[in-house]
């Protein structure tokens, strides 16, 4: 196939010999890389710690999704034991970690841990995932997970009720910020999947009506501790 | 033989038109949008600067577009991917087909990707014997009508409850219901199977990342999600002019996308891929492959003129907006992307000679310009389209008078003479049947002329 690769960028490089004009802007846009330049401009991140909570509060309750605050692990345990006995789990579904592993203990469901593989149909049938993740976005209400440090690709969307754990200092302001920090930790080798969820999977489909649960978890929870 | 693209329209369009409940329906369906988009333009600090950013990101991608294509290439191998080139459709498909027969697949899951609409990938898999199955709602009931999606974002949206019931109940034996969510959940149990099942995952490309690598996919609903996670083999398809230059853009154009195209601060799922499961990641594929199609992007692309059309990133704000969309929806323009951009493009990548006429499927209002967030051009490019279709495929009486006209107006006397010949000719010509705008005149009477003319009256003002 290398003589369609070379046929496509000798037609880009003939193309590319004419300029195109620059686009017309509203003003004169200051020079530097448009995440750098357009992040003043998109929705606010909080200014402090206080304001990027209340944001990310806001945010996630516009989005139908639940946000617990507890002080410690052991109150976030409390929290998903509460959910677990409200909604009669059976079997929860979680990747090893300090955060999802403490929590987890003591539940009054079967836990199962999915890091060495695991069988797809046994995931379908659980009745929700508990990851952590690797930060939340108080601009847009998201959280970041990924294949490396969350449970890999499925965890996260396969079982009908996503259930978050994250530490307070892992809220950060927006989504560069979320993806400064994604690069700090991983380095060169990003994970094969990094991904932004922004509330419960949703369509609106049909008559532009917004119903939840479309293919991935009808219900998500995120448990902040701190 | 089919009719022409051009006759084929004016009917269409015409029978729309007349369609009065369903243009209310539209119209209804679209109000909500309006809404909620308002109120996130409204959070954004500065929204018009955020579109000069989110412009310049895409600028300056496309304008280097060999550049970033060579560094993804070479990020998305290093990531462990196969990356493909395709020069036209024909090229694309094979080697898709390819890579299903080498996999030894069976069954084929699809997340939304109009480029392999474009490309009609699903005739080309199902003639080989490969199940295919669309599994985002809309595109999975536009499959079921074996009808194409009317709205290259909201596949279905010209579909009343009771219809999707009843085509529910037909292939799928469920019972009737009038609930959108009970709909959703039909789906959403008959999907959940396949997803399983499948050996490929095929998926479209929101944006791909030069710099890193990645392959990154906007969805609300999970089933990309589900696609890309669950399938042994997975196989995104990307129009080339998809690369953007660095992974922070997307912290500018994921949140513009959103907010134009559905009204929402994020859409719900946004996942960046790079290559296939890592060692010591719990799941995900064994093989990544990425197919970057031509298909005429390229000729595109050599027109400065209309290069930023190339800009655009499927958000549908233009079509959400269009007065002329709102009247017609989106089969009659009989193309893959529908709308104000899809009229721009489409003559570009599938001839003017046919595709000139949805040039003049616009009112020239400008809403389509006002609503794109990268700032593409896209109401002067319909009239760039027109006249370049006069150049290059006028017959001579349109080439005379526009030549006369131009020669006319650059004379203010002969100009103002003219003027005074037409104001005298109107009480007649208003009179006489002239068969020549018999179709536009059904609708219309020609003007009567204003007392005083607008020249006197601006020689009073200026005097």
């Amino acid at each position: 196939m290398s003589a369609a690769r070379e046929t496509i960028l000798g037609r880009i490089a003939e193309a590319l010999r004419l300029a195109a004009p620059r686009p017309h802007l509203s003003s004169d846009v200051p020079a530097g890389t448009p995440a750098k330049v357009g992040k003043a401009w998109l929705p606010e991140g909080g200014d402090d710690e206080e304001g990027r909570l209340a944001l990310l509060e806001a945010n996630l309750g516009k989005l139908r999704a639940s946000l617990v605050r507890v002080p410690d692990a052991p109150a976030a345990a409390a929290a998903l034991a509460r959910l677990a006995a409200e909604r009669g789990w059976k079997r929860l579904a979680l990747h090893r970690g300090e955060l999802t592993e403490t929590v987890a203990r003591g539940l009054p469901c079967e836990t199962w841990c999915v890091d060495d593989g695991f069988d797809k149909d046994r995931l379908e049938a659980c009745d929700a995932g508990l990851t952590a993740c690797e930060s939340l976005v108080a601009q847009t209400g998201s959280l970041l997970v990924s294949s490396a440090s969350n449970g890999g690709r499925a965890l996260s969307i396969l079982p009908h009720v996503h259930v978050v754990v994250a530490r307070r200092q892992q809220v950060l302001p927006d989504l560069e910020a979320a993806l400064a920090d994604a690069r700090a930790r991983h380095g060169g080798a990003l994970p094969s999947m990094l991904g932004f969820i922004t509330g419960p999977s949703r369509t609106g489909d049909i008559e532009r009506i917004l119903v939840l649960g479309a293919h991935g978890p009808k219900e998500l929870h995120v448990i902040l501790i701190g | 033989m089919s009719p022409a693209p051009r006759d084929r329209f004016l009917e269409d369009a015409a029978a729309a038109t007349a369609d009065d409940p369903q243009r209310g329906f539209l119209r209804g369906a679209l109000g909500g949008y309006y809404a909620s988009r308002d109120v996130q333009k409204a959070r954004y600090r500065d929204w018009e600067k955020a579109r000069d950013a989110a412009a310049l990101a895409k600028w300056t991608a496309v304008n280097r577009l060999d550049r970033n294509l060579a560094r993804f290439e070479e990020a998305f191998v290093r990531n462990g991917g196969v990356v493909h080139w395709a020069r036209d459709a024909a090229e694309a498909r094979a080697i898709i087909l390819g890579i299903c027969r080498e996999a030894g697949a069976r069954s084929v899951i699809k997340s939304k990707c109009m480029t392999t609409e474009e490309i009609h990938l699903n005739d080309a898999l199902e003639a080989e014997g490969f199940g295919v199955v669309e599994s985002d709602l809309g595109e999975f009931i536009q499959q079921l009508r074996k009808e194409p999606p009317f709205h290259f974002v909201f596949p279905c949206m010209h579909l009343r409850r009771d219809a999707i019931s009843e085509l529910f109940g037909k292939h799928l034996g469920t019972p009737p219901t009038d609930s959108p969510e009970e709909l959703t959940m039909i789906a959403r149990r008959h999907l959940r199977d396949l997803y399983l099942r499948a050996d490929i995952g095929i998926s479209g490309a929101n944006f791909l990342v030069a710099e890193t690598g990645q392959v990154s996919i906007t969805e609300n609903e999970g089933n990309a999600r589900l696609t890309c996670a669950l399938p042994r083999v997975h196989i995104a398809l990307a129009g080339i002019e998809k690369v953007i230059e660095r992974l922070d853009d997307l912290a500018v154009l994921l949140p513009m996308l959103a907010t134009a195209g559905a009204g929402q601060p994020m859409t719900c799922y946004n996942t960046l891929y790079a290559g296939p499961r890592r060692a010591g990641e719990a799941d995900g594929p064994e093989a990544f492959h990425v197919v970057l199609l031509d298909n005429r992007r390229t000729a595109l692309l050599a027109d400065p003129e209309q290069r930023d059309a190339l800009h655009c990133i499927r958000c549908g704000a233009c079509l959400n907006v269009c007065p002329i969309f709102k009247n017609i929806g989106g089969f009659a323009y009989g193309t893959t992307y529908q709308g104000p951009i899809g009229s721009v493009i489409t003559p570009h990548l599938r001839g003017l000679r046919n595709w000139n006429h949805l040039s003049g499927a616009s009112s020239l209002c400008g809403a389509c310009t006002e609503a794109c967030p990268v700032r593409i051009d896209l109401h002067h490019h319909l009239l760039r389209n027109r006249r370049n279709a006069v150049r290059a495929h006028g017959g001579w009486a349109d080439r005379l008078f526009h030549r006369a006209f131009g020669w006319v107006i650059a004379r203010p006397r002969l100009f103002s003479l003219g003027g005074r010949l037409f104001r005298a000719a109107l009480p007649v010509l208003r009179r006489l049947p002239l068969p020549y705008l018999r179709p536009w005149l059904r609708t219309r009477t020609l003007p009567e002329a204003a007392e005083p003319s607008f020249r006197q009256q601006a020689k009073e003002v200026l005097r």
